[in-house]
């Protein structure tokens, strides 16, 4: 213990090794926080078997649609709410609870620093969501034989743009909440309105005008409408949504940076 | 050698200020005692040896390093045990060990470390379902890890029971032999003056005084205290006669004197003169928390909860 060698600089390697080794730890906790796995990875898929299996009218064409059934126009707001529930549920109370124990503090007094922590856990939830996401897509294409996206690059562009934001604004929840409990509370908050603009209940293309207006400006309306023109129209994302995603990530980011506390 | 080295440290939060005026140096090899009440300061002192605050005033310098500054090459040298610092619930005690010797280039032996602090047999089981003693070894392992330089151990011993206080302090004193620089936030006299080689009593933010265990309690006047029930009334004077004695006083039927030097067998002696016997006789030594009270002037928060059997003082200083 005595004969130590003087520091070495830690390179790039070692910090991109111990962001690896974080990363599967992170993994290995969210999995063994069975309801974490069952909400993050298992519903988005689940909701929208039981919708398409159970809800009368699910399978039946609608004008309001243009004569698409609502579950070929459900994907995109399913994926909306795998992200939602990753950004706004989980992330902020895990690294709420993180602070609010002490875990970044000591992790601070390491060579990794707690910022290692923060990007593995914002890797696992990105992975989570993908997955969450994909098996939603391949739900809907497989089970109920709605049309795969007619245009796969926008609904990728959409998607990585959309969880950005959100993912960012997650973040923000977890800085002003000075415990888990108050985290998870503010997050339920963001949550709900969140989704009621995604179209949980009522999808983009058959809310009232008013209402659709404010959705399109909301982080997750904005998400879902975006995803929606690439799955359901085969078009590319309108301007319109990709700049409000990216102005949310922008107020996000400012605002994580400024107001995130590891202690 | 000096491995760290506090001048004028000066901290505060907000309107409150945590550390007023603190230095201290630390000589490479020692364990070094930081002994104070609850909120003296301690922790915020070592937090800005750590590099976890940055002084508002006043210079830390570790290993060469500003903490503050150099904080990741002092990270690799500097083995933390917080006094609040815990790990995520579910992560498995094999794993956290792992995942902590992944961080330092030259890792101890993670499995020696667990047999060391008795935790061998919870390799799988999870953080949360650690006791609050088990928890508090797995950070005293996990501030080992690394093998480093200086391990500076925030309230070792607090929620251990007395059988695993003493396992600790044979650990820190091991810990200590293999070269180990051991800085140790205590508020426990006995582990201080147990542990230490030198200590740094703070009190309000200031160092009350810098010294060896004993050499704080000669400050105290290390003056001794016999105290007995005579088996007959001795003369007034038979006692006070003895050059060595200092003061003779009554408290109901016990007699107590003070004085210095070898003061029991002086005493006895002087009682078998007069036919006199000395029933349920002891000794009080002056000890670290009189001189505490004599430096700062006022008690220490002392938890006799964990004072084992049998400690020759028995003063209550709650």
């Amino acid at each position: 213990m005595s004969t130590m060698s003087p520091a070495r600089p830690r390179g790039t390697d070692t910090r991109l090794a111990t962001l690896g080794r974080l990363t599967t730890v992170e993994l290995k906790i969210v999995v063994r926080d069975v309801v974490a796995i069952i909400f993050a990875l298992l519903f988005p898929a689940a909701l929208f078997i039981v919708l398409g299996a159970a809800q009368p009218g699910f399978r039946d064409p609608e004008e309001a649609f243009g004569g698409l059934r609502p579950l070929d126009v459900y994907g995109p707001v399913v994926i909306g709410l795998a992200i939602a529930t990753a950004a706004f549920s989980m992330l902020p109370g895990y690294l709420a609870q993180y602070r609010e124990n002490g875990v970044l503090r000591r992790l601070a007094t390491t060579p990794a620093s707690p910022s290692s922590l923060l990007g593995a856990q914002l890797i696992v939830h990105t992975g989570l969501t993908t997955g969450g996401s994909v098996l939603a897509l391949f739900s809907a294409t497989v089970i109920f034989d709605v049309r795969w996206p007619g245009n796969m690059p926008g609904l990728v562009v959409a998607f990585v743009l959309s969880a950005v934001a959100c993912f960012l604004l997650g973040l923000v929840v977890a800085a002003v909440a000075k415990n888990a409990r108050v985290a998870n509370a503010l997050g339920m908050v963001v949550y709900f309105p969140m989704l009621f603009f995604a179209g949980v209940w009522t999808p983009g293309d058959a809310m009232p005008d008013g209402l659709r207006a404010v959705a399109d400006f909301t982080p997750l309306g904005a998400a879902t409408e975006a995803m929606s023109d690439a799955w359901v129209h085969g078009d590319w994302p309108s301007a319109l949504h990709l700049l409000v995603l990216a102005g949310w990530a922008v107020v996000g980011s400012v605002a994580a940076a400024r107001l995130f506390r590891w202690e | 050698m000096d491995v760290i080295e506090v001048q004028n440290l000066h901290k505060r939060y907000g309107e409150t200020v945590a550390v007023e005026d603190v230095s201290f140096t630390v000589e490479k090899g020692e364990i070094f005692g930081i002994l104070g009440p609850n909120g003296a300061g301690k922790t915020t002192t070592v937090e800005c040896v750590e590099g976890l605050r940055r002084p508002d005033a006043g210079s830390v310098s570790v290993l060469g390093m500003e903490p503050a500054r150099d904080r990741t090459a002092l990270t690799q040298r500097l083995g933390v045990q917080l006094q609040e610092g815990a790990l995520q619930e579910k992560l498995k005690v094999r794993e956290a060990m792992e995942l902590y010797a992944s961080f330092y280039p030259e890792p101890a032996d993670g499995d020696e470390l667990l047999e060391l602090l008795g935790l061998a047999g919870k390799r799988n089981t999870y953080y949360k379902k650690l006791s609050g003693g088990q928890k508090q070894r797995l950070s005293i392992a996990l501030a080992l890890i690394g093998n480093p330089e200086i391990a500076v151990l925030d309230e070792l011993t607090t929620g251990l029971d007395p059988q695993a206080r003493r396992d600790t302090w044979t650990l820190v004193e091991s810990v200590r032999d293999r070269g180990v620089t051991i800085v140790l936030v205590t508020h426990f006299m006995d582990e201080a003056e147990r542990l230490c080689d030198r200590l740094a009593l703070i009190d309000e933010g200031r160092v009350a005084a810098v010294d060896t265990p004993a050499g704080l309690v000669d400050r105290a006047g290390g003056e001794q205290r016999v105290r007995f029930r005579p088996s007959a009334e001795p003369d007034g004077e038979l006692l006070a006669a003895v050059p060595e004695v200092s003061s003779v006083s009554r408290e109901g039927d016990h007699v107590v004197v003070s004085g210095t030097g070898n003061l029991v067998p002086l005493v006895v002696n002087a009682l078998s003169s007069a036919q006199i016997v000395p029933i349920d006789m002891r000794v009080e030594q002056a000890n670290l928390e009189d001189a505490f009270v004599m430096l700062t002037g006022k008690a220490l928060e002392f938890d006799t909860a964990v004072e084992p059997a049998g400690a020759p003082h028995q003063k209550s200083l709650r």
